[in-house]
């Protein structure tokens, strides 16, 4: 990989679902290889359940920590809906990797609004290159439905060329030890769904 | 060592290298966990204040004293302590005094954009702001040391970008500092005409002698442009912008980095107007160094190019500099949005369900519980700063008596301490039949689980004896008879309390209490289920807004990962489907 070029990874999802804890370990990894790397999230009223975004930029020198229209080369999403609303800011020829997982949003839950359907093959028609992967059930199988967000680092792990100790390592420094076990299990169902899904 | 640290995260270490030995806060985001890190160090004696002024004069005390101190806060939250730092800046310090402010352009969580720069200004206080998390800890060190040479508290300016960004840090050593030793100094400390007369001057005087620091401090730092010859551009910037301008342009541009807002140079900005040909003005929200600028005599441009709302983002260096768009590719239709919403479980829903069936005019205040403003509850009138339910509602009924009978003011347990106390006793003082209601979840929420005065632990985890809302409002004289504790729980209950205190003439508190049902302490309960057999698909369970419940071919279907098992559903569902 280009050190020169600053790599961006946008984390998305719906407020609660782990975006926080992912970034933290994306964001280890590159440093422990050596790149500058940073992080921006969002604390606060969005978490509640809203619409949720952080960034995780790497490379030798990276001034802005935030990914705008047009900028990112992975949209991780924990959710499908959130990986559609974010498309505009992947950079043309980028990756999108989500969770399958649908959570209807509040005017779809009062009626006022329809969950849209078949919205991977619009994302597919839009040019993106998208990787689809059922984390909530993987999550299920490693043991906790809520380390689908590991389930998708493990995902993500795949497409860089990177040592997996590293990954455990960052996972291991950002988990709580009563869970390791889980979250490990979940990164290797996402490590193994990226192979059938590639 | 190297680690990756958010920027509050960094502030907190800056405060423990620093040798800071207290340090009193109020929950704010984006500023709160400059708190929570800092309580983490044993050295550091950490507390969370009812609210910023009291944390401030805390903070204040303890500088007297001669101990290194720090208060935090966001933007609103320095409007509570503005009183104390106008005075702070006439008494000076004993030890260092740093106070950290978090701005929010783009609101991300706030009631408005508010520019704090202008408070150092006006304060005629030394401002430090950071651009990046390394900045974060050196520049807090850093303040104290300003803080003790010029005796003057200092500002610590950051934004939602800067606390809630993480970027790579250089840790060292703890700073052993001293006490300074404690003096009486009435003429220094005892601000009435006779001493605080000669105290003005001594500030103006110190002021002078702060811009003169800021010719050559090391906050303020010019980087040349690449190549020779004279660069077209010029980026006078601070903060967060800097990293926009950078990404944008690279070493194309030349940059004066203004790491001091106030004061700002002088002899610097002409020397660095100079070796460029054009000078851009790039800050996050008010034109604070262009209007400076300007009054130098040297033109620049600022905001006629840049917006002054709203956060900024390389994107918008590049739209608005270089007129520059990157391409993107977009869904064609329209996608239903995410507002953030209360949470399963949440004992607020209950609460803002019956203002709905009642309803009434609801003065709202700063919380989770203002999420009771959206759609479909849409419970809320008003929500405009800490403790305004209530001091508004006074107002609202003295203008029009006949609302008292259908209008409440709705409240948290923190934000009741925070400043709420205060607009009840001018409703008992000044007798108005308002009627209350407090939601006591027993802790500090939308900031994410902070313990107030009424939770009964510090923010170093000691169990201590809680503050009693009930006493506290008998105290402000609300008659006992008319202050009710209800379980939240129990909307028939509660909706009964307060169909009789509306009708009452008396001032009245309903406590509608539960605790937030995210906290670790409170078991969740199984979830409920719908029988598919009963369900009419009336949509009535629907009212309630939870985000577990959605319609599945005509049927109520509820998602049992989310559920607590409240029950507030099944309460509302006439034919007895939901169990």
């Amino acid at each position: 990989m280009d050190k020169t070029q600053t790599f961006s990874i946008m984390i998305v999802g719906v407020g609660g679902q782990g975006s926080l804890l992912a970034s933290r370990i994306i964001g280890d990894v590159f440093l422990a290889q050596g790149y500058d790397v940073k992080v921006s999230e969002v604390h606060g009223m969005s978490q509640r359940g809203g619409s949720v975004v952080t960034y995780v930029r790497f490379g030798e020198n990276v001034a802005s920590p935030v990914i705008c229209e047009g900028e990112a080369d992975i949209i991780l999403s924990f959710e499908q809906l959130e990986a559609a609303r974010w498309l505009p800011s992947l950079k043309p020829g980028g990756k999108i990797i989500t969770a399958t997982q649908r959570i209807n949003p509040m005017p779809v839950i009062a009626g006022t609004a329809k969950y849209p359907e078949n919205l991977i093959e619009k994302l597919k028609a839009q040019g993106a290159s998208v990787i689809a992967v059922d984390a909530a059930a993987l999550a299920e199988r490693a043991g906790n439905i809520k380390a689908a967000n590991v389930v998708l680092i493990g995902v993500l792990s795949k497409l860089f060329g990177i040592n997996r100790d590293v990954w455990l390592s960052a996972l291991k420094d950002n988990v709580p030890q009563k869970y390791i076990d889980v979250n490990i299990a979940a990164f290797e169902l996402g490590e193994k769904a990226a192979q059938t899904a590639a | 060592m190297r680690k990756l640290m958010l920027g509050n995260e960094a502030v907190a270490r800056g405060l423990y290298e620093g040798g800071c030995g207290f340090v009193s806060s109020y929950p704010g985001t984006p500023s709160t966990e400059i708190t929570e890190y800092a309580a983490k160090y044993p050295e550091i004696y950490a507390e969370w204040a009812p609210n910023e002024k009291v944390a401030l004069e805390a903070a204040i005390g303890a500088s007297t004293a001669g101990m290194r101190a720090f208060c935090g806060m966001k933007h609103v939250g320095l409007n509570v302590a503005a009183d104390p730092l106008f005075i702070g800046a006439y008494i000076g310090v004993g030890g260092g005094l740093v106070i950290g402010v978090a701005d929010d352009p783009g609101m991300h969580s706030s009631q408005n954009e508010q520019d704090s720069r202008h408070y150092a200004i006006a304060a005629k206080l030394p401002m430090l702001e950071p651009s990046n998390s390394d900045e974060c800890l050196r520049f807090t060190k850093a303040a104290f040391e300003l803080s003790e040479r010029f005796d003057t508290p200092v500002i610590l300016r950051l934004s939602t970008r800067i606390s809630h960004s993480q970027s790579i840090v250089e840790l060292s050593e703890r700073e052993n500092v001293p006490l300074v030793p404690y003096e009486k100094l009435p003429a220094k400390r005892v601000m009435m005409p006779a001493y605080a007369r000669p105290r003005h001057t001594v500030v103006e005087e110190r002021l002078s002698e702060l811009r003169e620091y800021a010719e050559s401090c090391p906050f303020n730092r010019i980087i040349p442009a690449e190549g020779t010859g004279k660069p077209k551009l010029g980026i006078v910037t601070s903060g967060p912008s800097y990293n926009y301008a950078r990404e944008v342009l690279g070493d194309s541009a030349a940059y004066l980095v203004i790491g001091m807002p106030n004061p700002l140079p002088e002899r610097l900005i002409r020397k660095f107007a100079e070796m460029v040909e054009r000078v851009v003005v790039i800050e996050e929200l008010d034109p604070i160094i262009e209007t400076h600028i300007k009054s130098l005599g040297i033109p620049c441009d600022g905001k006629n190019i840049f917006p002054l709302t709203g956060e900024y983002s390389q994107g918008l260096v590049a739209e608005k500099l270089l007129v520059k768009k990157n391409e993107y590719a977009k869904l064609t239709e329209e996608l239903p949005g995410r507002p953030p919403v209360l949470c399963p479980g949440c004992p607020h829903r209950g609460v803002f369900y019956t203002f709905k069936k009642m309803k009434l005019t609801v003065f709202g205040d700063i919380g989770c519980y203002t999420l009771g403003a959206a759609q479909p509850l849409s419970a809320m009138d008003t929500t405009f700063c800490m403790g305004a339910s209530i001091s508004a509602l006074h107002g609202f009924l003295k203008a029009m008596p006949d609302y008292a009978s259908r209008t409440v003011a709705v409240i948290g347990d923190s934000t009741f301490l925070h400043s709420g106390v205060t607009g009840l006793m001018n409703i008992t003082y000044n007798r108005t039949p308002a009627t209350v209601v407090i939601v006591d979840n027993n802790i500090t929420g939308m900031t994410g689980h902070q313990d107030n005065p009424a939770t009964g632990k510090t923010l170093k985890g000691e169990d201590v004896t809680p503050v009693s809302l009930e006493k506290i409002c008998e105290g402000a004289g609300v008659s006992p008879s008319h202050i009710r504790v209800v379980p939240a729980s129990d909307t028939a209950a509660f909706e009964a309390a307060l169909r009789e205190e509306l009708a009452s003439p008396e001032p009245s508190v309903i406590i509608a209490r539960q605790p937030c049902a995210l906290l670790k302490t409170v078991k969740r309960g199984d979830p409920v289920t719908v029988d598919t057999g009963k369900c009419k698909g009336c949509r009535a369970c629907m009212a309630v807004a939870c985000p577990c419940i959605s319609m599945t071919d005509g049927k109520a279907q509820i998602d049992a990962a989310l559920c607590t098992g409240c029950g507030l559903c099944a309460g509302l569902c006439r034919f007895g489907a939901i169990d």
